[in-house]
C-alpha cells in the first residue's frame, strides 16, 4: 500500500460526501432523491470508520471491529431502503406525488 | 497510489454531487452507482476487502436496483417537475458550506495531520474474511442475531406496507 496517504485526505472526502448528502437532504423535495442522499451520508460515515481502522492497527492488523461496525450499517441500511421504499410506494399510491411539499397532512 | 486515491475520491464526490443535481431520479440513481463503485476502490486501498466487496454487492448492486425498481414502478413521467424554492436551496447550501467549513477547520488543527499509514504486519494466512467472521461469531454473537430479527421484521413489514388494503 502507498505509505504517503494519509488521514486527513479521507475524512475530508468523507466530510464533504456527508455534507453533500446533508444538502440534497435539505434542498431536494423528490422523496426518492432525499433517500439516495441519506444513503450517502451513511456511506460516508462507513469511509471514516474504514479509514480509522486502517490506520489504529491492533497487534499490526487494522481494527477489525470497525469492519464489523460498518457491516452493521450496511445492513441496516438495507433494511431501511426496504422499508423506506415501500412507505414511498404506498404514499406514492394515495397522493399521486413523490414531492415531499405534497405530505403535508401532519403538519398542523 | 496517491492518483488512484484522487481520482476514486473525485469519482465519490462527483457521483455526490450528480445525485444532489440531478433532474431526472434514473440518472441520480446510477450517479449514485457510481459514488459507490468509487467508494467501493477506496475501501479496497484501505485493505478493506471483504467491506468492497460487500459495498459493490450490496450498495451498488442490491440497494440501487431496488431503487431503480421502485423509480420504474411509479413512473417518473407522472411526477410533476416542479422548480426548486431558491430560499430552500441557499439555506441548504448554506448549512452544506457551514458543514465543510466546519470540518475543514477541524482537520487543519487537528492531531491527525501528518499521520502515515502505518505498515500492516498482521500474518498474511489470516485473511480480513477470517478475522471478520471469527469477531462476528464470536464478539459479536448478540448483536449479530438482533441483526437477523431485524431483517425478518424489515421482510414483514415490506410485505405488510405493500398489500393493497390496510385493514
Amino acid at each position: 500500500m502507498d505509505p504517503s496517504l494519509t488521514l486527513n485526505p479521507l475524512l475530508l472526502v468523507s466530510g464533504l460526501l456527508f455534507a453533500i448528502g446533508l444538502t440534497g437532504v435539505l434542498a431536494r423535495r423528490n422523496l426518492l432523491i432525499i433517500f439516495m442522499c441519506l444513503e450517502l451520508m451513511l456511506a460516508a460515515g462507513n469511509l471514516t470508520l474504514v479509514a480509522f481502522s486502517r490506520f489504529h492497527l491492533v497487534d499490526g492488523a487494522p481494527a477489525y471491529d470497525a469492519h464489523v461496525f460498518v457491516f452493521f450499517v450496511i445492513t441496516v441500511a438495507a433494511a431501511e431502503v426496504a422499508v423506506g421504499l415501500a412507505i414511498i410506494i404506498a404514499l406514492f399510491r394515495s397522493k399521486k406525488s413523490t414531492d415531499v411539499t405534497e405530505v403535508t397532512t401532519m403538519k398542523y | 497510489m496517491t492518483f488512484l486515491f484522487y481520482f476514486f475520491s473525485a469519482l465519490v464526490l462527483f457521483g455526490g454531487l450528480g445525485v444532489v443535481f440531478a433532474k431526472n431520479p434514473v440518472s441520480a440513481a446510477f450517479s449514485m452507482v457510481i459514488s459507490f463503485l468509487g467508494m467501493a476502490a477506496l475501501f479496497i486501498q484501505l485493505d478493506a476487502f471483504l467491506i468492497g466487496v460487500l459495498q459493490v454487492l450490496v450498495y451498488a448492486g442490491a440497494i440501487m436496483v431496488l431503487f431503480l425498481f421502485i423509480i420504474m414502478l411509479l413512473d417518473v413521467e407522472e411526477v410533476e417537475k416542479r422548480k426548486l424554492s431558491l430560499p430552500t436551496v441557499i439555506r441548504a447550501g448554506g448549512v452544506g458550506a457551514a458543514l465543510v467549513v466546519l470540518i475543514s477547520t477541524v482537520l487543519m488543527r487537528g492531531g491527525t495531520a501528518g499521520q502515515a499509514l502505518p505498515k500492516l504486519v498482521a500474518s498474511p494466512e489470516k485473511s480480513d474474511v477470517l478475522r471478520i467472521g471469527e469477531l462476528l461469531f464470536g464478539t459479536y454473537w448478540l448483536p449479530i442475531q438482533i441483526i437477523a430479527v431485524l431483517l425478518l421484521t424489515a421482510t414483514v413489514g415490506v410485505v405488510v406496507l405493500s398489500k393493497r388494503e390496510l385493514k
